[in-house]
């Protein structure tokens, strides 16, 4: 029977050295089940680097303090150490200005976000929001809820039977009723990276805002919002090797500035009175209430590790990987894989003859093979494949060709077993 | 490996690949679904009541073995039976899969159905044991409801 080994794995560029980087996450030395972890659910969360752990430990042993209050030491420290860190994501986002970057609990609540405030203002009865047949529920749902209260139309583009976007279609849905365009940068079910240039330029050629959905992107590849010219962009710290609870919206500076607020409450006023609520300026105006303080410190620290890497040495790495594992999934029999696009991220999204994802899932946990199983939040995907659920495997950059070596084996446990 | 092979035993492998009464039953006097929105896996039972008694019951759907044997097991199990002795059963399953009772301790009345006492170490794989039961509880109670297990 083939195996992994026949095959001849690249050599790993020496830029890369992943013994090293496994060092900096403490978690991948754990053994489950009494097998060593092979953690490859990273498109569901990312495991996180020992300095991003600290950097929150760090916080709440010696820092501790709200921000934007007070005139005391701590609190001014704790003020700082929060607005470095949008700088960071300003940065890594490549955004004109800080005041672009708002802080959220993750890509779900920056989505709900756009919708509930800009969505409200701008889409009336009639209007149409334009998405993608990939989208996750997350991608959906806030836009079916606008559509819903507003008497609009949610238009989905549909994708060929390799997972990608068929483009003249989506050019289609673009018409003059349509207020916003809302599109996932990569597929967390699939792998598709989708041509997010072509999508904004066709959409800004009719004067149509877009939002992108960069909760798997922003960990894979190098975003440049300004060379996207996207008008949102939306990321979850928790998949981007920082904490959970903690997620970005960017928005260009004049939409912000022209939305509604999304919540009422501290921080996000310049002055209230009983007859007349003043609200502050963006960012501030966004972030009601005490924020998760130590998580944005925490991303600011993924940020400045996954910088330490660089996409230019992560990335060339993270695709040897998936070539390494596509060809070995597609030399075992009665595997198929779900999401073959040409332009691709690390997610393996497979299923087996006659076998229940969730069966699969059981076997190769006991191998200590952590893989997500289920419809990803992408129910209307997986009927798109008539399949109710697929195995996933997402790999990241600490991943290692001998850990894809592993699943093959678990698979075979699997047909040992099951079969 | 034990297990696995506790879990995944032959009678359920059997039933898994080949489930017993899984066919659509037109003169059902109750019917119900069952949905588990973890896994999108989904299952509709057919109850032909004769009196008190289950003259007939059959399922459709199809989803992991564990819910599937499960399924093609429980129409094995109530057929014939009074809707207290289905009652009664639905119990010791739960009792059994949840670890409430070993398999030693579950009580006869179960039969084959202790071949599921493998399912108490898997705690995520419980609801997957559980959905065509708490469907079937649905559908003897005239429910109209589908029956999640979230």
């Amino acid at each position: 029977m083939a195996t992994a080994h026949d095959l001849v794995r690249p050599a790993t560029r020496s830029a890369f050295d992943i013994a090293r980087v496994r060092e900096d996450f403490p978690i991948l030395k754990e053994k489950i089940h009494g097998k060593p972890l092979v953690y490859f659910d990273n498109a569901a969360t990312s495991q996180k680097p020992r300095s991003v752990i600290e950097a929150e430990q760090r916080f709440y042993l010696t820092e501790c303090s709200n921000v934007h209050r007070g005139v005391h030491y701590l609190s001014e420290q704790a003020t700082q150490a929060y607005e470095a860190a949008r700088g960071k994501v300003q940065r890594f986002l490549n955004a004109r200005d800080a005041r672009e970057i708002i802080f959220v609990r993750g890509t779900t609540e920056a989505i709900n976000l756009v919708a509930s405030s800009y969505g409200r203002k701008n889409v009336q009865a009639g209007d149409e929001v334009v998405i993608t047949a990939m989208e996750h529920h997350s991608n959906i749902v806030p836009w079916q809820i606008l559509c819903e209260e507003k008497g609009a139309k949610l238009r989905v583009a549909p994708i060929n039977d390799d997972g990608e976007l068929i483009f003249e279609e989506f050019e289609k849905l673009l018409t003059s009723r349509t207020r916003l365009v809302a599109v996932v940068h990569i597929s967390n079910a699939l792998g598709t990276i989708n041509p997010v240039q072509r999508i904004i330029e066709a959409a800004h050629r009719r004067n149509i805002p877009v939002l992108l959905d960069g909760a798997q992107a922003a960990a894979h590849l190098k975003v440049d919002v300004r060379e996207l010219d996207c008008d949102f962009y939306t990321l979850s710290g928790h998949k981007l090797y920082g904490p959970t609870g903690i997620g970005v919206l960017y928005g260009k500076a004049r939409l912000l500035e022209a939305m509604p607020p999304y919540q009422g409450g501290g921080d996000m006023i310049s002055s209230v009175s009983f007859e007349k609520t003043t609200y502050n300026v963006i960012p501030a105006k966004f972030e009601a209430g005490t924020p998760n303080i130590a998580g944005t410190i925490g991303l600011g620290a993924a940020i400045d590790y996954v910088n330490q890497i660089g996409f230019e040495n992560l990335a060339p790495y993270e695709h040897e990987l998936l070539e390494y594992a596509t060809e070995a999934l597609a030399r075992i029999p009665g595997v198929r894989l779900i999401g073959t696009a040409k332009e691709k991220a690390a997610v393996l999204s497979f299923v087996m003859d006659g076998l229940h994802p969730h069966d699969v899932g059981t076997v190769l946990d006991q191998e200590g093979i952590a893989v997500r199983t289920g419809h990803h939040c992408a129910q209307p995907l997986m009927d798109r494949f008539g399949v109710p659920a697929t195995t996933r495997a997402s790999l990241a950059f600490y991943n290692s060709f001998e850990e894809v070596d592993a699943l093959v084996k678990g698979i075979q446990k699997v047909k040992e077993i099951l079969g | 490996m034990s297990d696995l092979r506790d879990l995944y035993q032959e009678v359920i492998l059997d039933h898994s690949k080949g489930p017993h009464n899984r066919r659509p039953m037109a003169e059902a006097s109750r019917t119900a679904q069952g949905f588990n929105p973890l896994c999108g896996d989904k299952v509709t039972l057919y109850v032909k009541l004769d009196g008190d008694r289950i003259a007939d019951v059959s399922f459709e759907g199809s989803g992991c073995a564990i819910s599937t044997a499960s399924a093609s097991l429980l129409t094995e199990s109530v057929k014939g039976k009074s809707l207290a002795e289905a009652d009664a059963l639905f119990q010791g399953f739960h009792d059994l899969v949840t670890g409430k009772v070993s398999h030693d301790e579950a009580g006869d009345n179960l039969g084959k159905l202790k071949v599921f006492s493998g399912v108490s170490e898997f705690p995520m794989r419980v609801k997957c044991a559980t959905l065509v039961w708490h469907t079937l509880h649905s559908a003897l109670n005239e429910s109209q409801q589908t029956v999640t297990t979230e």
